[in-house]
């Protein structure tokens, strides 16, 4: 970016109020694309990611239709091979992975710190547009030939398909660098920007989920680029590492995947518990319950991520030994995901608890975080886990943990921080309705799919045998409640764009720091930058004016 | 395959298949009761600690004990379940002495079964009650995974490598294969069955191999070779699109290769096409790679004969 240059576009002659609210600072298209203020590209991120989830979820709804009746319902096979593997690709890379981190983690993250911004403000626009450069080429596959290897990409497989793999891989594997783009920018930005008095220990526990995700977005990511790199030379110059026809091992190409795989499934869920916490403290009114030990268990989870990448491959031809030490290891994570759990339920007892739409989410959370993690447990018991793996089972229990972890995290804390984003309130009984359509029918979806994967029915399968026919049949229909859920959420955000009442400064009466500055927040953050003397969960050093709902 | 006598598993078909499933349902009924405390504890504390006017939440104290407690106490409990599970692992991976080798060949999109006097079955295995069997796996092109819930056990077949599974079958009748490595468009249809029966049936059955079944006509065996060496899987006999071509009006017709070359389907182009796929490619089949079958003459024929049924 070179010396120092002015940042702000020419055309502009005045320089914006810093006191006046961020979406009204600076007026027109071109005050969004040059903006270096976090807030808007937390907007602009935002938005992108949700038109992925729409698109993902559009895929999702094709797979469970063709999946309702045996044979062909509405595609053929290739067709079905190319439309799972989109849900997968979309969704993960995406959706899920910047959906918390760089939508509301940009927005929120360096208001509860009490910043002005990111500590890389022209980082962080970058990042978002390599996330759209790489999404391009996402697209680009899509009308081409899409990709038909699953998202895992396997060698050989991957090798030998005619699909469009390597503009799809070009396209993660730019992806990766906006992740690692911000990664670097909220650790900079945690340990460097914190306002007066803003301690480590009276860090929000949002942000330590953040902070701990970030380190496994700057370590795991270059390693899914240098494998992803290796894939498009082997596919292109026939480079023999993968291969065994070229004297390449397909197991290697299983150990590097996962070694980045892995640890994004936590880049996945830790952001999901840390928007869990600040949603049961404002709705419980309460500290939550072992701070320090919360705090470190997302750090916890960091660094045993980097540790049972091995748990994905006890079939796949890898030694005993291996197996046995990567078993032993994945039961490690039980310990902090319990930790929260367990922190979390505590937090409510003696709380005042109100539920309101985020609330349903954060306990919705909690419950099929348990069930996602319990089912974690089979598959970490080797013996069980060489019935189960590659079975419909895993594809419940991961989507417990994305969808039931992450997702509710992430749609709770879209709620919660709504009317800080935007500045309107929603239709609060609309929001209820979504969510028990949503919650309901993501119990009917996947919960069938325990059973049938218990029972042996083999996962990334066009066709089923007839005594599998009853539980896809319930698995689709509870799709559709899923994704009228979805549907009926999305008509609620829009009304409340339209018509939404004004929100005001603090509507759910929480201490956090983010709620005490004006809603929207102004363009600098603050009036003028806080003074923290007391933690973000501290109701009873909070005055009555701080927690005023007014 | 269902289970009589549990919902959530297969019939048990093998040694060791009772062990995983005692496995199972010990760390199912601990889920269930974990999440049944925690979701009731949740549902009180929602209904006895909802916000009411003038009632204050408790501020949170300090209770290390009961932190270091549930930190810490479940790692007595995770020891256990590896230990069990590692056990069991291991004692199920462990071949038998006087167990039966069988070659099992993955392929896109079936499997090859090679007893040990050398016939070779696709797709079919016939093997004797309560004699043990090691399967020793190995693929021809991409990685596939050999799985037989009824004995709870699977392995990937990876190319360029020799991996193997064993169990001893205990039930009569049949264990079904999938495939449940992704491998590529037909991965659904990569079926194979195991008959398990008494040891007399099966030396009959390695006796019989190459004969028509009794009382079948030709074009009838060679129907059910078609479906039996999953030549479905790439071949339509409706016309439909597959990888393959259509066997449909494929008899005596003048095909047109990829060489620019013609060749009229006659029995020395069938009988090529399935022992040397590669000889002779159709226009427009050049992507999708048939693997090369050994079949027997009389097989050959009866599928020939089946052929000409497809007008």
């Amino acid at each position: 970016m070179g010396a120092a240059t002015t940042t702000v576009p020419r055309a502009q002659a005045h320089h914006p109020d810093p006191n006046e609210n961020y979406l009204k600072a600076e007026r027109g298209i071109m005050s969004w694309i040059y903006t270096l203020d976090h807030k808007r590209i937390g907007v602009m991120y935002l938005v992108s990611v949700l038109l992925a989830f729409l698109i993902g979820g559009i895929f999702a709804l094709a797979v469970r239709l063709e999946l309702f009746s045996r044979g062909k319902t509405i595609m053929d096979a290739d067709a079905y091979n190319r439309t799972f593997t989109l849900h997968g690709v979309v969704m993960v890379f995406l959706f899920i992975i910047p959906s918390v981190p760089a939508a509301l983690g940009n927005f929120i993250l360096p208001i509860q710190l009490g910043a002005k911004d990111v500590a890389f403000p022209r980082l962080n626009l970058m990042s978002y547009y390599i996330y759209v450069f790489g999404a391009c080429f996402a697209l680009y596959s899509m009308v081409n030939g899409a990709v038909d290897t699953g998202w895992t990409f396997y060698t050989p497989y991957s090798m030998r398909t005619t699909s469009a793999v390597i503009p799809m891989v070009l396209g993660a594997f730019i992806m990766g660098f906006s992740s690692i783009l911000t990664g670097v920018n909220f650790i900079a930005t945690v340990h460097k920007l914190r306002a007066p008095g803003q301690t480590w220990t009276k860090l929000p526990l949002f942000i330590w989920g953040l902070y701990a995700t970030s380190i496994i977005q700057v370590l795991a990511t270059p390693v899914l680029a240098i494998t992803l790199l290796l894939l498009c030379l082997e596919r292109f110059l026939g480079l023999g590492i993968f291969d065994p026809k070229l004297g390449g091992d397909p197991v290697l190409f299983q150990h590097f995947f996962w070694f980045y795989s892995h640890p994004a499934v936590y880049i996945m869920i830790v952001p999901g518990m840390a928007v869990v916490n600040e949603i049961i403290a404002t709705f419980s009114r309460r500290a939550i319950v072992g701070y320090m030990f919360v705090a470190m268990s997302s750090l916890a989870l960091a660094l045993l991520g980097f540790l049972v990448w091995g748990h994905h491959l006890f079939v796949s031809g890898m030694s005993e030994y291996a197996t046995m030490v990567f078993s032993a290891l994945t039961f490690l994570v039980a310990i902090p995901s319990g930790v929260k759990v367990f922190n979390w339920v505590a937090t409510l007892y003696k709380g005042s608890i109100r539920l309101e739409s985020p609330m349903l989410y954060a306990l919705s959370f909690i419950f099929l975080f348990t069930i996602g993690g319990l089912t974690g447990l089979f598959l970490g018991v080797l013996a069980i886990d060489v019935h189960l793996h590659d079975t419909y089972f895993v594809v419940a229990h991961f989507h417990y943990v994305m969808v039931g972890g992450t997702v509710m995290g992430f749609v709770g804390g879209l709620h919660y921080w709504w009317p800080k984003i935007t500045g309107k309130l929603f239709n609060e009984g609309v929001a209820k309705v979504a969510w028990a359509l949503v919650f309901i029918g993501f119990n009917v979806t996947f919960i069938a799919q325990f059973i049938m994967g218990s029972r042996g029915m083999p996962r990334r399968y066009y066709d089923y045998l007839p005594e599998y026919e009853i539980f896809h049949k319930v698995s689709t229909i509870g799709s559709w409640i899923l994704g009228l859920g979805f549907l009926t959420m999305a008509v609620m955000f829009v009304a409340s764009l339209i018509k939404g009442q004004k929100s005001t400064r603090n509507p759910w009466g929480s201490a956090a720091l983010e709620w005490q500055t004006p809603t929207p927040p102004p363009l600098a953050n603050f009036i003028k930058v806080p003074t923290i003397t007391r933690g973000p969960y501290d109701y009873h050093l909070a005055t009555e004016e701080e927690l005023s709902e007014k | 395959m269902v289970s009589p006598d549990n919902f959530q598993l297969p019939e048990q078909l093998s040694t060791g298949a009772a062990e995983v499933d005692d496995l199972y349902m010990f760390v199912y009924w601990f889920s269930v009761i974990f999440t049944a405390v925690i979701v009731a504890v949740m549902l009180y504390c929602i209904v006895k600690f909802r916000r009411r006017p003038g009632v204050k939440a408790e501020p949170v104290g300090h209770n290390l004990v009961l932190e270091l407690v549930w930190t810490f106490g479940p790692v007595i409990f995770i020891a256990i379940l590896f230990h069990l599970g590692f056990k069991v692992y291991v004692h199920n991976a462990v071949a038998a002495e006087n167990a039966m080798e069988i070659r099992v060949r993955g392929r896109q999109w079936l499997w090859e079964f090679e007893y040990p006097n050398g016939t070779r079955e696709n797709n079919e295995l016939t093997i004797p009650l309560n004699q043990p069997v090691k399967f020793i796996l190995s693929s021809d092109d991409v990685i596939h995974s050999f799985y037989v819930p009824g004995a709870r056990w699977k392995r990937d077949a990876v190319p360029g490598m020799y991996t193997n599974i064993s169990f001893t079958p205990t039930k009569l009748g049949n264990m079904q294969v999938f495939c449940a490595e992704y491998c590529g468009t037909s991965h659904s249809g990569m079926l194979a069955m195991i008959h398990v029966v008494t040891p007399e049936d099966f030396q009959k059955h390695l006796d019989s191999a190459d004969k028509a079944p009794e009382g079948k006509k030709p074009e009838e065996w060679g129907a059910e070779l078609y479906k039996k060496n999953a030549c479905n899987t790439c071949h339509s006999i409706d016309g439909s699109k597959m990888p393959g071509p259509t066997w449909k009006g494929l008899w005596g017709k003048t095909e047109s290769l990829a060489d620019g070359s013609t060749v009229v389907v006659d029995e020395n182009y069938v009988k090529e096409s399935i022992l040397k796929p590669q000889a002779k490619i159709a226009a427009g089949f050049t992507t999708a790679q048939m693997p090369p079958f050994t079949l027997k003459d009389a097989q050959i024929d009866a599928i020939i004969a089946y052929m000409k049924t497809l007008k």
